[in-house]
């Protein structure tokens, strides 16, 4: 603050100036213009650093603080009060002999499945769909705007018509499966039971690929033209282009677009939550749901912030793995 | 240039000003002040068809206190699925409402956080006194021993709600009042499409209300007397196998009724695709629905054997909704009249009457409303059999642990997998251990 302190008055000051004769205002006096110039981009980043401090870190602080403390409900008017834990919360949390840590691991598996199938498939079908849409043929303008609606729709809305459609007894996927293919021979359960992790899976790659699909589409737009020019000229068919131009010239944009991928679905939250609510099938129990149903629906805010800091270091750990890796895989590939 | 200048330097300050109101909220204490005795926030929970419907009720009610009191009340209608979590953030930032509905259920966890302002014998007096109010209906503000922690405004209880023409149909003559006889006659209609039955095996609050009562009826409770999880006692298990079984070994309930959680059981019924559903005052949803008062009859929820009664006999858990004073009130005094006004002799009638509940205040009862053929029964029940749940502060944890179980062993049964007293006893042995340790 105290930084900032001196700035507004002459701020005012000038901006009076300025009004009445805009050339001397500059000129009368250099230095604290110089200052006001040098302190202005700061002064200009000092909301966005105050919001962050206040909406991530101080939280991000308190969870950990939390998660020291045994916090249930007979606290939670006043958190500070709550009784030391010590290491006690990460205790019960990684106990895997005991239900607590036990149903975590599974939950923590399920959601590594996951995610390793739901990013898989995005990129997939992501980059496929950018590929295939290179070519100009009538009708891309809108297909192309058709591909970005799950990505433009609201999540709730989107998610709750998956709901209906998963529906045992009204639902359209079990009359297209059932009634009309006839492959299943018998109407299945998609929002109970083994089924759930696929019904889940299904919404999240609905709603993820068309994201890949947009960055990759937008890497494709930088790899020169003449560079398929030259390999069809020199016989390269269209996969080995692929393989060998395309591919290795998105490599940057992928591995940008599979670690936010990687993270967003890790982390999701609204699409198990809308589609299952807060007792998840033990199938699709997705961490987030997980983590949330023991801090907010049992009332176990100590367990549950502990859960949190172990997966915010799990995906520090496996992003700094991550980056670590790639880059390394790109300066020598780039040697 | 200079414009942007003095916007940011606007903007820095606007930020240190949030910064500072953010850090200095703190925690008071004590039980509320009359700093601003003109004016009160209400959260009533989501009671009618919907939000809509609420305010159109209330608001009328409110405008009369006012004219009364000089106190203006600001409504807000929460819906169910809101309210617990609205509680929880409002109690944890110490900024909630004056006054507000909780489910009774929730009585002794919201208790224990002490935001609500306990009901002790002189504030009871400042609303005419702890005797106005039905015993059964008092039993479930909070545990016993210790002051309330609300005042019931609304009481409801379970009953068993039958399509005539269907039971006429499958050459029924007469309700069932065993659950002998509800499998019996279940199976009867359970054949070409239609079902005895319905259930909500996804919604964790009613397979709690089911279960409990037939726990109940076999001398188990799901707590021991000094507040301890006991899930995996004999009559547990087996009210548990029972429930399920409706639908795993009886085959009364569909299947689909596995994934219900939003009164789809209702719907079912008013199509006359289910012949019978056990619900707390339903009256008003059937008649949404279309559903004429003559098509169907209501009757006690049914019992192991005989008729319903108290101890074993009970037949269901008392439903409703209690009235609260946040702690850190700024018009304690005002709360307190609002209290009193919404558990008045005549509003508590009136209210009751428009949801279809039953009125906790014992003077409001003897209105010739609450006689009819739907609500009688519930009015008897709510009297005679029925018995408030367990009053210890892990009431909501036991909830989700229990009612998950059971909705797990629904999609067991729903997929055809056995559910054996094995599989429940090793579902209900898992919700305990997830119960936090005291």
């Amino acid at each position: 603050m105290t930084t900032t302190a001196p700035s507004p008055a002459p701020a005012g000051e000038g901006r009076a100036v300025g009004k009445n004769s805009p050339g001397s205002a500059s000129g009368k006096s250099r230095r604290p213009g110089r200052i006001r110039r040098i302190g202005l981009p700061y002064l200009l980043l000092l909301p966005a650093l105050v919001l962050e401090l206040l909406v991530h870190l101080v939280p991000m602080v308190m969870g950990v603080v939390m998660s020291f403390r045994e916090l249930t409900q007979f606290f939670i008017r006043d958190w500070t009060s709550a009784p030391w834990a010590g290491l006690d919360n990460f205790k019960v949390a990684v106990d895997f002999d005991a239900p607590v840590g036990q149903a975590l691991l599974h939950s923590f598996f399920v959601t590594c499945l996951f995610t390793v199938l739901s990013v898989g498939l995005c990129w997939a079908i992501g980059t496929a769909a950018a590929v295939f849409m290179q070519e100009t043929f009538k009708g891309r303008g809108i297909l192309r705007a058709l591909f970005l609606i799950p990505y433009a729709l609201p999540v709730y809305a989107a998610v709750i018509t998956w709901v209906f459609m998963f529906q045992h007894d009204n639902g359209l996927i079990n009359h297209v499966l059932h009634d009309q293919l006839g492959v299943t021979d018998k109407p299945s359960f998609w929002l109970i039971g083994d089924n759930s992790f696929y019904a889940l899976l299904t919404v999240s790659v609905w709603k993820g690929w068309p994201f890949a699909f947009l960055i990759v589409m937008a890497g494709l737009q930088n790899i020169p033209k003449e560079m398929y020019e030259a390999a069809s000229l020199d016989g390269a068919g269209l996969w080995q282009q692929l393989r060998r131009i395309t591919l290795p010239s998105l490599r940057p944009v992928n591995q940008v677009l599979v670690l936010v991928l990687f993270l967003w679905t890790f982390n999701d939250f609204n699409t198990p939550y809308v589609m299952f609510g807060k007792a998840a099938p033990e199938a699709a129990d997705i961490i987030s749901v997980h983590i949330y149903q023991s801090s907010f629906v049992t009332w176990n805010f100590g367990t549950g912030s502990a859960m949190s800091v172990l997966l915010l270091l799990f995906l520090l750990v496996v992003t700094g793995v991550y980056l670590a890796l790639t880059s390394r895989g790109r300066k020598t590939s780039d040697v | 240039m200079s414009r942007i200048r003095a916007t940011a330097v606007g903007a820095v300050t606007a930020s240190l000003a949030l910064a500072a109101t953010a850090c200095g909220g703190g925690s008071s204490t004590g039980g509320g002040s009359n700093d601003s005795p003109k004016t009160l926030t209400y959260w009533a929970s989501n009671q009618g068809a919907s939000i809509q419907v609420d305010k159109k009720v209330l608001q009328p009610e409110l405008d009369k206190f006012e004219k009364k009191t000089g106190i203006k009340v600001k409504l807000e209608v929460v819906p169910w699925s809101d309210l617990l979590n609205r509680i929880m953030a409002a109690t944890t930032s110490g900024q909630g409402p004056d006054v507000l509905n909780i489910g009774n259920t929730w009585s002794a966890s919201l208790q224990a956080t002490g935001a609500l302002l306990p009901w002790d014998a002189k504030q009871f007096d400042k609303i005419g006194g702890k005797d106005r109010f039905v015993s059964s209906a008092l039993g479930s503000a909070g545990p016993e021993g210790k002051d309330p922690a609300a005042v019931p405004l609304y009481s409801m209880s379970y009953a068993l709600y039958y399509n005539k023409k269907m039971f006429k149909d499958a050459g029924i003559s007469k309700p069932p009042t065993t659950w002998d006889e509800v499998v019996a006659d279940g199976k009867k209609i359970s054949k070409n499409g239609k079902w005895g039955l319905g259930a909500e095996g996804s919604n964790l609050s009613n397979n709690i209300h089911q279960i409990f009562v037939m726990a109940k009826q076999r001398g188990a409770d799901w707590f021991t007397a000094d507040g301890k999880p006991d899930f995996t006692s004999d009559g547990a298990v087996a009210a548990v196998k029972q429930y399920v079984d409706l639908m795993a070994k009886d085959k009364i309930i569909a299947p689909g009724n596995a994934e219900y959680a939003q009164n789809q059981s209702l719907s079912d019924f008013s199509k006359g695709k289910t012949a019978m559903v056990l619900w707390q005052a339903a009256a008003s949803t059937f008649k949404s629905q279309g559903m004429s008062e003559d098509d169907y009859g209501v009757v006690p929820a049914p019992v192991q054997s005989g008729a319903p009664g108290t101890g074993n006999q009970v037949n269901s858990m008392v439903a409703g909704i209690n009235i609260a004073v946040f702690k850190n009130t700024k018009n304690a005094d005002g709360a307190t009249k609002f209290v009193k006004f919404m558990t008045s002799d005549e509003e508590s009638k009136l209210l009751n009457k428009t949801y279809g509940s039953i009125p906790p205040v014992k003077a409001a009862q003897n209105d010739p409303a609450f006689e009819s053929a739907t609500t009688g029964v519930l009015k008897d029940t709510l009297a005679k059999s029925a018995a408030p749940l367990p009053q210890v502060a892990e009431e909501s944890q036991f909830e989700t642990a229990v009612g998950t179980a059971v909705k797990e062993l629904f999609a067991d049964a729903a997929n055809g997998k056995a559910v054996t007293t094995e599989s429940v006893k090793a579902a209900l042995t898992k919700a305990q251990q997830s119960m936090p340790n005291k």
